[in-house]
C-alpha cells in the first residue's frame, strides 16, 4: 500500500469542498445604497424646494448624486473599515456611470418616441409630401414621404458604391498586404474620423462646382460614401483576419488561385461578419446630416429621380423643419426624427443579430440543411 | 501573404544532399522563392491594389479641391484669414480667429464632461459589470455611437435646454465670481443661459462618449491576466488592481482614445449648429449666450451664393480637415506606441 493510498484512507470524510464566492451583493450593501439614495433624495428635496433657490432639473439630479455618494460613504464608514468603503464607492461610481450611459441612450430613443409620435400616429405622415402643406397646416396634411423616399435612394446608391469599395479595400490589406498595406490602414482610420461636414464640403466643391452637376441625391449618396467607406473597410478587415489560415492553404492545395480562394474561400466564410460590417455602416450612413445639407438641396416635394433635381432625406426634413416656430412643424420633425431612429435600431439589430456567429459557424437554416445531407446520403 | 511557395528549379527539392556532400559553404546560400502569378491573379490583385490605393486619392484629392476652391479667398485675405474674428465676406473682410477657438472650447468643453463618464464606464464593463450584461453594454455603448448627430441636436435643444438652463444660472451666481470664465454678462434672463458654448459642449459630449468608452474598455479588457492575479495575490483590493495594473498598462489607449475624441468633437455640425447662436468673437465665457465652431459656420453659411464667400468656407473647411488629420495622426501614434496599443496590433 502506497503513502498516498493510506493518506486518502485515513481522511476519508472530508467536507465536500464549496466554493468561496468573492465579491457578490450582500444585503448589507444593497441597503447601504438603498438608504443613501433615500436619504440623499429627500435632503436635495429639502434642499431644492424649501431652502435654496435653485431650479431645473439637472441641477437637481447633480446635487442628488452628489448628494448621494456623500451619504453612502458615510453609511459605510458606520459599519465597515476605509478601505472597504473605499472600494464600494469606487464601485458605486463606476456603476453609476454604465447607468448613467444607459440611461442616455434610453432617453434618447423614448423622448424622440414621445415627441414624434404626435404626427407619426397620423397616417398621411408616410404617405404625404410636404408641396401643398403650409407653414400652419394642420398635422392631418403633409408627411415625410419624400424624405423616407429619398433616405432609401440614397442609402441604396451610396452602398452600391462604398461596399464593393469597402471590402475591396479590406481583402487587399488582409491578403495582398505588402508594404503598403500600413499606410492604406493609416489611411483608412484618418478617413474614419474625417468630419462630416469636410465630405459634404468635398462633394460640393468637386461635383456641383467644378463639375457642375446640380444638386441631387446623386451627390448626396457620393458624400455619403466617403462616410461609409472607411467604416466598411474596418469592420471588413476584422473579419477576413479571423478566417482561418487552413481554408486558404486547403484551396490553395487544391490547386485554386488566388482570386478563386478569396471569392470562393475567403469571402463566403466571412459572410456574415461582412454583412454587419455593410450593415452598420448603412446604419451609420443613413443619419448623416451634414454631407447631405451641403449637397442634395432641399425641396418640400416628391422627387423619387436621385439623379435630377433636388432630394430630402430624413436628417434635412428634420433640420428643416424642427426650426421653424411652428409647433406642427417641429412635431413633423420630430416624427420624421422616430422614423430615423427606428431605421438605425432596425439595421444596427440586425448586425447584431448576423454578427453573432464567427466566420464558418453556420446558421440553423445550414446546419439543418448539412444534416438533411448527411441522413440522404 | 498567402502566395504559392514553389521551388523555381528542381535542384533545392527533396533531401538536401549538397550539405553532406561538403560542397563550398558560399553555394548554400538561401534559395530565391518567387511566386509564379497567374494572368487572373495579376489582375485581381491589380483591382484591390486600386480599391486599397483609393483612399489615397480620396484624401489627397480632399485636400486638393480644398486647397483649390479655398485659394481664392486665401488669397483675397492673405494672412488675416488666421488672424482676423469677424465672418463679413462681402466686405472681404474675413478669418478664422474666432470661429477656431470658440470651436476648440466646445470641444474642451464636451472633453471635461465626457472623460470622466466615459473612463468610468470603460471601467465598469470591463472590470465590474457581471458577465452576463457585459456584451450587452458593449452593443449599447455601440448604439450610442451609432444614433444620428441631429437626434442628438434635438434632444439637446428641446429636452435639455429647459432643464440645464437653472443649474447654469445657479453656477455662475455662485462660481462666477471666483471663476471668470463662468461670468454671464448679459443680465439674468434666461435667453442669457441659453445656445452658450456649456450647452453645445454638453450635447457633443454625449457624441464622443461612445467613442472614448469602446476604445478604453477595448485596451482596459487586454491588461494582462498574469498581472491582474498577481496584484490580487499581493493582498490588493479590486480597485488597487484596476488603479496599479488596469489603468498604468492602458495609459496610452486612454490618451489616443480622448484625442480621437478631440478631433472629433471638432468636427460636430450638425448639433452644435442646432443649438448655438453663431457669435464672431472669442470671449471664453462658456456659460453665454453665443458661440461658433468652423463646422457649424460651413452648415450655416453654405447657402450664401457669392464665390468668394464659398471659397471663404472652403478654405476654413480645409484647416478643419488638416487639424482633425493632425490630432488623429498624433492619437495613433501614441496609440501605437504605447504598451497597450502594441497589444492590439496586429
Amino acid at each position: 500500500m502506497s503513502v498516498i493510498e493510506r493518506t486518502a484512507q485515513a481522511v476519508p470524510t472530508a467536507p465536500a469542498e464549496r466554493r468561496v464566492r468573492l465579491g457578490g451583493v450582500t444585503r448589507e450593501s444593497v441597503l447601504t445604497l438603498l438608504g443613501a439614495a433615500a436619504g440623499s433624495l429627500a435632503l436635495d428635496w429639502v434642499l431644492y424646494e424649501r431652502v435654496l433657490p435653485l431650479s431645473g432639473a439637472f441641477g437637481f439630479l447633480v446635487v442628488w448624486y452628489l448628494l448621494f455618494l456623500a451619504m453612502t460613504w458615510g453609511l459605510g464608514r458606520l459599519q465597515w473599515d476605509a478601505r472597504t468603503v473605499r472600494e464600494r464607492l469606487v464601485q458605486t461610481v463606476v456603476g453609476s456611470s454604465g447607468v448613467l450611459v444607459v440611461a442616455l441612450i434610453v432617453d434618447q430613443i423614448v423622448y424622440v418616441a414621445i415627441r414624434g409620435s404626435h404626427a407619426a400616429s397620423h397616417s398621411n405622415f408616410f404617405t404625404q409630401s410636404m408641396e401643398t402643406t403650409a407653414t400652419l397646416s394642420p398635422i392631418t396634411s403633409g408627411g415625410a414621404l419624400n424624405a423616407v423616399v429619398g433616405s432609401l435612394e440614397q442609402l441604396g446608391l451610396a452602398t452600391l458604391f462604398a461596399v464593393p469599395l469597402g471590402i475591396a479595400a479590406a481583402v487587399f490589406m488582409s491578403e495582398v498586404g505588402g508594404r503598403l498595406a500600413r499606410p492604406v490602414r493609416t489611411v483608412v482610420e484618418a478617413m474614419t474620423a474625417l468630419p462630416s461636414i469636410v465630405a459634404g464640403l468635398f462633394i460640393l466643391g468637386v461635383v456641383i462646382l467644378s463639375l457642375g452637376v446640380q444638386k441631387c441625391g446623386f451627390a448626396a449618396s457620393l458624400a455619403l460614401t466617403v462616410m461609409m467607406m472607411p467604416i466598411v473597410t474596418r469592420a471588413a478587415e476584422v473579419v477576413i483576419r479571423l478566417v482561418p489560415g487552413t481554408l486558404r492553404e486547403a484551396s490553395y492545395a487544391l490547386g485554386g488561385s488566388q482570386w478563386r480562394t478569396v471569392l470562393n474561400v475567403v469571402l463566403p466564410t466571412a459572410r456574415p461578419g461582412l454583412v454587419t460590417a455593410v450593415v452598420l455602416g448603412m446604419a451609420r450612413g443613413v443619419g448623416e446630416t451634414s454631407p447631405v445639407l451641403l449637397t442634395s438641396g432641399f425641396t418640400s416635394g416628391m422627387n423619387a429621380d436621385p439623379f435630377s433635381d433636388h432630394q430630402v432625406s430624413l436628417p434635412l426634413y428634420i433640420w428643416n423643419y424642427v426650426r421653424y416656430p411652428a409647433p406642427d412643424m417641429v412635431a413633423r420633425g420630430f416624427a420624421a426624427a422616430l422614423t430615423l431612429m427606428a431605421m438605425v435600431l432596425v439595421l444596427f439589430v440586425t448586425a447584431r443579430l448576423i454578427g453573432g456567429r464567427r466566420p464558418g459557424d453556420l446558421s440553423r437554416r445550414q446546419r439543418r440543411r448539412l444534416q438533411r445531407e448527411m441522413a440522404a446520403s | 501573404m498567402a502566395d504559392f511557395v514553389t521551388a523555381d528549379d528542381g535542384q533545392g527539392t527533396g533531401l538536401d544532399a549538397s550539405s553532406d556532400a561538403g560542397f563550398d559553404a558560399g553555394e548554400d546560400r538561401p534559395r530565391r522563392i518567387t511566386a509564379p502569378v497567374s494572368a487572373g491573379d495579376r489582375i485581381f490583385r491589380g483591382l484591390l491594389r486600386a480599391a486599397g490605393l483609393s483612399v489615397f486619392a480620396i484624401m489627397g484629392l480632399i485636400a486638393f479641391f480644398l486647397l483649390y476652391r479655398g485659394l481664392q479667398a486665401l488669397r483675397s485675405s492673405g494672412w488675416s484669414f488666421f488672424t482676423e474674428q469677424n465672418w463679413l465676406t462681402q466686405a472681404h473682410v474675413f478669418g478664422i480667429a474666432a470661429v477656431l477657438p470658440d470651436g476648440i472650447i466646445i470641444a474642451l468643453v464636451a472633453l471635461a464632461i465626457a472623460v470622466p463618464v466615459a473612463l468610468t464606464a470603460a471601467v465598469f464593463i470591463s472590470e465590474y459589470a457581471p458577465v452576463r450584461i457585459r456584451s450587452a453594454l458593449v452593443s449599447l455603448v455601440d448604439l450610442m455611437a451609432a444614433i444620428p448627430s441631429i437626434v442628438y441636436g434635438l434632444w439637446g435643444l428641446f429636452f435639455l435646454q429647459p432643464r440645464i438652463v437653472g443649474f447654469v444660472r445657479w453656477l455662475t451666481m455662485h462660481l462666477g465670481g471666483v471663476l471668470p470664465f463662468l461670468k454671464v454678462r448679459t443680465g439674468d434672463i434666461d435667453t442669457s443661459y441659453t445656445s452658450s458654448p456649456f450647452i453645445a459642449g454638453t450635447v457633443v459630449s454625449l457624441m464622443i462618449i461612445p467613442i472614448i468608452a469602446s476604445l478604453s474598455r477595448e485596451v482596459f479588457s487586454q491588461a494582462p491576466q498574469g498581472e491582474r492575479e498577481g496584484a490580487y495575490a499581493l493582498g490588493s483590493t479590486r480597485w488597487g488592481m484596476v488603479r496599479k495594473v488596469v489603468l498604468p498598462f492602458g495609459r496610452g489607449g486612454v490618451i489616443g482614445a480622448v484625442m480621437l475624441g478631440f478631433g472629433r468633437a471638432m468636427g460636430e455640425t450638425i448639433a452644435v449648429a442646432l443649438i448655438i447662436s453663431p457669435k464672431f468673437l472669442v470671449t471664453g465665457h462658456i456659460l453665454e449666450n453665443g458661440a461658433n465652431s468652423i463646422s457649424a459656420l460651413i452648415a450655416l453659411r453654405f447657402g450664401e451664393s457669392d464665390a468668394l464667400s464659398l471659397s471663404a468656407l472652403m478654405a476654413a473647411g480645409l484647416v478643419l480637415f488638416l487639424l482633425t488629420l493632425l490630432v488623429n495622426m498624433v492619437a495613433s501614434v501614441v496609440i501605437g506606441r504605447s504598451r497597450s496599443g502594441a497589444a492590439t496590433a496586429d
